[in-house]
């Protein structure tokens, strides 16, 4: 399958970059790359961060552009391939010369670019929920940390709907198994019993799931209220939801929490039947306030379709793209060190009512927001904190990580801290 | 004189009648706006005094609330019911149950509900419709009372008891007034009688209910509950192998459909057909534009929508195949390699199409009513649209032998896979029968993508999931025999659903595979290997 979606990911990028965005004859253009699957598997839910990518240029350069020049944006498709991912980020970075790249979405894609843009001095904007325990120099992580997503996700489904046990049913791969085993640890200091957790890991793309659905109902007819905390990624949920509809796993008897289900994934299903299942984001295109009503009539007039929905991650693309444009015109150049040290600080709106700020971490300020799934496959907030929730880069509840801390700042200048013997450079990157 | 006197006197005594009514009815539309200002955490109480006044009204209100259908005028802070959706909204007054006109969305708020609120909203219904007229809302009260046992709804179950004549719902109540009775504070004699009343009925339910009161129990109770909740686990388990099975002849009814086509260009022709999951991709997308169609046009011919598409789908797929074998694969008979490429390289340009036409993102192919939801067979539970689809498959099948053995175009193509140029000089056209085979072998796969469509994802990825498991079906089966194929997908589908409680699903797919690579080396030909001659040509 690797050498399949090398070989279409090879061809359209070869069609892409003679053909399309080969604009490098304007001399005064800034130029921003993306780094977005446009096919293979990660297709489904990266195609649609390209075109908020070009939207949100588009109008950019409608308002005039950044320092006087306009914005070009240029793309490439890394076809769902990680080590293609680090090519394309090098072809970005050295041959387009590209101001930053916005880009990723799964973690080993994210891994695969690191060593490139470290090595190469460039800026990633990543801007997907994921697991933590990273923090680069190079990096901005715009997407939630799990203590921006799933642990008031765990803590809104123990207090209001009294949980006492836990289903954490992922799928194979480093997102889910370093989120569950933060979820794991935080649920055990707060007094769940081991035998009340129970985890469960599927392929990608599993489609067979009634005996996994037969088990979850089985753990729950313990006496005790359970609840499934779903880190299953992308395509593999159409079919777990239809399987959970069908054999009736009512959301008002054990409710899901999904942290990877959003307003694009539900597009796909009949969400009658889902009713009151739940999600965690820091954004969802229900919230009502003005600037999301305008982000919404903005992208469906740009995608010329009436149907299209707005999701977390493009949100996290929109909060980053405007702080990279604060930070430039602070900084008033492009160059990377400059824009990097103006970052740190910048604070933008975001779509859910208020500002996102970037922390010295890398990482962004967010509200948390959990939603129940409407008929209308929407989402409705039930839940929100009280607050904004900075994004925490090393687990606290991890013991490698939980004496790590990262700040970019002169003169600590550090993704891995270590407050406990005082030195930079721990575990991790 | 007289009759004006008389009309008054009427008139008189109406209102009189009618004012305890219209104070009822004030009281009631008090505590119906009043859910509109209420928060989250209080819906709970004001849910219950609605429930509380025994008014019939309150029925379609708490339904209307379940179901996310309440909305507050923002102006007046009067509560309606709504109907449709888009911009405008059709209000119908609540306690009167008269239409007030509509309103655009804008002027309206939502009466939020959560989870919490649905609960409670089925507890107040199960109890309100307890005594209803209806056999099947009667029914669906009682379900509802089951799942949420209270203390205080004894009353009105034993009540219900009393009246009831209908032994389904005689023997739900009974189980529903042992669970209650378990949670309240009768005798601890009664509350043995319940738990036997519950092992008696059985059932996973009744698991959860008796281990939950095993905490609280009294001390005198417990050994009873213990002992019947050990031998409801028994049943249960016996249950669960049962269920495994089932689960694996769906598994393997879902292989053998994916598979079919397969056995067709490979494994009757020869041809390694790469292209095969585009072709269950193409038949699951013209599912979905027909049932968008039938949406815009047709609403009420929803349930046909899958019989409309069936032999749609294995026009359109075995049109492509057609145009595939025409075009390209008979320059590449005797050629594995190079076939092996260009089909390859044509799957590639079929998902690369579609996803240019249709979008990458997956489309909503819905379920029909009559593969939606699942009944119960003992303990076992069985969904509707897995049974469907292993009737389908063993349908296709059928279907398939039948057209092989008995008709004179099965004829032909046996005659022409098994010796090609005796079959020539007996003046049957190779070459168009090369073509028809490789039609139908697609056009079965679209059929395939037909079923799929109600079980998984819509999208051009559709057919990769589905690829390397038909490969490995037939190569199982034996290439070229049929019943093989159905027997390869049946025990590969129920070995892999013995293995995954054990191994989990990851390394379950992982066991099958290696069983399988093994097998492969101790007998290469697969399950049923082809004799004779026929091997060798």
């Amino acid at each position: 399958m690797t050498i399949k979606a090398r070989v279409t990911g090879a061809f359209i990028a070869a069609v892409l970059s003679t053909t399309a965005f080969n604009g490098a004859f304007a001399e005064d253009t800034i130029k921003v790359g993306i780094l977005h699957s446009l096919s293979g598997t990660m297709a489904i839910s990266e195609t649609t961060l390209k075109d908020a990518m070009l939207m949100l240029i588009d109008e950019q350069n409608k308002k005039g552009g950044l320092l006087g020049k306009k914005l070009e944006a240029v793309v490439v498709d890394p076809a769902s391939d990680w080590p293609l991912f680090a090519e394309k980020a090098r072809e970005l970075i050295s041959v387009d010369k590209v101001s930053a790249v916005f880009g990723c979405w799964t973690s080993v894609s994210r891994k695969s670019v690191l060593p490139v843009f470290e090595e190469l001095n460039s800026i990633l904007f990543y801007p997907v929920q994921y697991e933590g325990e990273e923090s680069q120099r190079n990096v901005f992580y715009t997407g939630a940390a799990p203590n921006q997503q799933a642990i008031p996700a765990v803590d809104y489904l123990m207090e209001n709907e009294e949980v006492e046990r836990w289903v954490l049913a992922g799928t194979d791969y480093v997102y889910p198994r370093t989120t569950n085993k933060i979820l794991e640890a935080y649920l055990i200091a707060k007094g769940v019993k081991p035998e009340d957790i129970m985890i469960n890991y599927t392929p990608f793309g599993h489609s067979d799931w009634q005996t996994i659905v037969s088990d979850i109902k089985k753990f729950g007819s313990a006496g005790k209220k359970t609840a499934v905390v779903s880190t299953i990624n992308g395509d593999a949920n159409v079919p777990f939801y239809k399987e959970l509809a069908n054999q009736g796993v009512k959301a008002e008897d054990i409710p899901v929490v999904a942290f990877s289900v959003g307003e694009e994934e539900l597009a796909g299903l009949d969400t009658g039947p889902l009713v009151g299942h739940l999600a965690a984001w820091n954004y969802f295109q229900s919230v009502d306030n003005p600037a999301n009503a305008e982000f919404i009539k903005t992208w469906k007039a740009f995608t010329k379709n009436d149907k299209r929905v707005t999701n977390d991650p493009m949100e996290a693309h929109y909060i980053g793209f405007n702080m990279w444009l604060k930070a430039v015109e602070k900084a008033g150049t492009t160059d990377t060190d400059a824009v990097l040290d103006a970052m740190i600080g910048v604070s933008v709106p975001n779509l859910s009512g208020g500002y996102s700020t970037m922390m010295p971490n890398h990482h962004i300020t967010k509200p948390v927001l959990i939603g129940e799934i409407q008929s209308d496959g929407q989402f409705e907030t039930v839940w929100e904190t009280p607050g904004l929730v900075v994004g925490d880069e090393w687990s606290d509840y991890l013991p490698d990580s939980k004496d790590l801390i990262s700040d970019w700042r002169a003169p600590m200048s550090c993704g891995n801290f270590n407050v406990a013997t005082g030195k930079c450079g721990g575990k991790g990157s | 004189m007289y009759r004006i006197f008389l009309s008054m006197l009427v008139a008189l005594f109406l209102i009189a009648a009618a004012a305890p009514g219209a104070r009822a009815e004030e009281a009631l539309r008090e505590l119906v706006n009043a859910l509109g200002e209420a928060k989250l955490s209080d819906m709970d109480e004001h849910i219950a005094s609605l429930a509380k006044t025994g008014d019939p009204s309150v029925v379609p209100i708490l339904e209307a609330l379940g179901e996310g259908d309440l909305y507050v005028r923002k102006a007046d802070g009067q509560v309606f019911l709504t109907k449709g959706n888009g911009s405008k909204l059709t209000l119908t007054d609540p306690v009167s149950g008269e239409s007030a006109g509509e309103a655009p969305k804008a002027a309206l708020s939502k009466v939020k509900v959560n989870n919490g609120v649905r609960r409670a909203v089925r507890t107040a219904l199960g109890s309100l419709t307890l005594m209803s007229p209806d056999r099947n809302a009667r029914l669906k009260a009682v379900q509802s009372v089951l799942q949420s046992p209270n203390a205080d709804a004894l009353d009105a179950i034993e009540n219900a008891l009393a009246a009831e004549k209908d032994a389904d719902v005689r023997a739900l109540l009974e189980q529903a007034r042992a669970t209650s009775l378990l949670i309240s504070d009768r005798t601890v004699e009664e509350k043995r009688r319940a738990v036997q009343t519950l092992k008696a009925g059985g059932g996973r339910d009744a698991l959860s209910v008796l281990s939950s009161a095993l905490g609280s129990a009294d001390e005198t109770l417990k050994p009873d509950i213990v002992a019947a909740i050990a031998g409801l686990e028994q049943t249960q388990a016996l249950w669960a192998a049962g269920q495994n099975v089932w689960y694996g002849l769906s598994l393997g009814s879902v292989l053998l459909l994916a598979a079919i086509g397969l056995a067709i260009t490979f494994g009757v022709m020869g041809i390694i057909n790469m292209a095969h999951g585009e072709m269950v991709m193409l038949g699951a997308y013209t599912t979905f534009l027909v049932q968008e169609v039938v949406r815009t046009s047709f609403p009420g011919l929803f349930d046909w929508s899958l019989a409309i598409a069936l032999p749609l789908a294995f026009l359109v797929t075995g049109a492509v195949g057609l145009a595939m074998e025409r075009g390209v694969i008979r320059f590449l008979y005797g050629r594995p390699l190079e076939t092996l490429l260009a089909t390859w390289g044509m799957s590639l340009i079929l998902q690369q199409a579609v996803r240019t036409i249709f979008g990458p993102t997956n489309q909503e192919v819905g379920n029909p009513s009559w593969m939606s939801g699942a009944f119960d067979l003992g303990g076992l539970t069985i969904t509707w649209n897995r049974l469907w689809i292993i009737v389908f498959a063993l349908a296709v099948f059928a279907a398939l032998l039948f057209l092989l053995k008995k008709t004179p175009m099965g004829l032909q193509m046996r005659a022409v896979t098994q010796n090609r140029r005796m079959a020539s000089s007996m003046g049957i056209r190779t070459p168009w029968v090369d073509a028809l085979t490789f039609a139908l072998g697609s056009g079965i796969a679209g059929m395939a993508g037909v079923a799929l469509s109600q079980i998984d994802n819509v999208s051009p990825n559709l057919g990769q999931g589905y690829i390397i498991d038909s490969f490995m079906v037939v190569v199982f089966g034996g290439v070229g025999n049929l019943w093989g194929t159905l027997v390869g997908a049946f025990s590969l589908g129920i070995l892999n659903k013995f293995l995954e409680p054990y191994a989990g699903a990851v390394l379950g797919k992982i066991l099958v595979l290696v069983l399988i690579i093994l097998f492969i080396q101790k007998r290469p030909r697969g399950l049923f290997a082809l004799k004779g001659r026929a091997v060798e040509a």
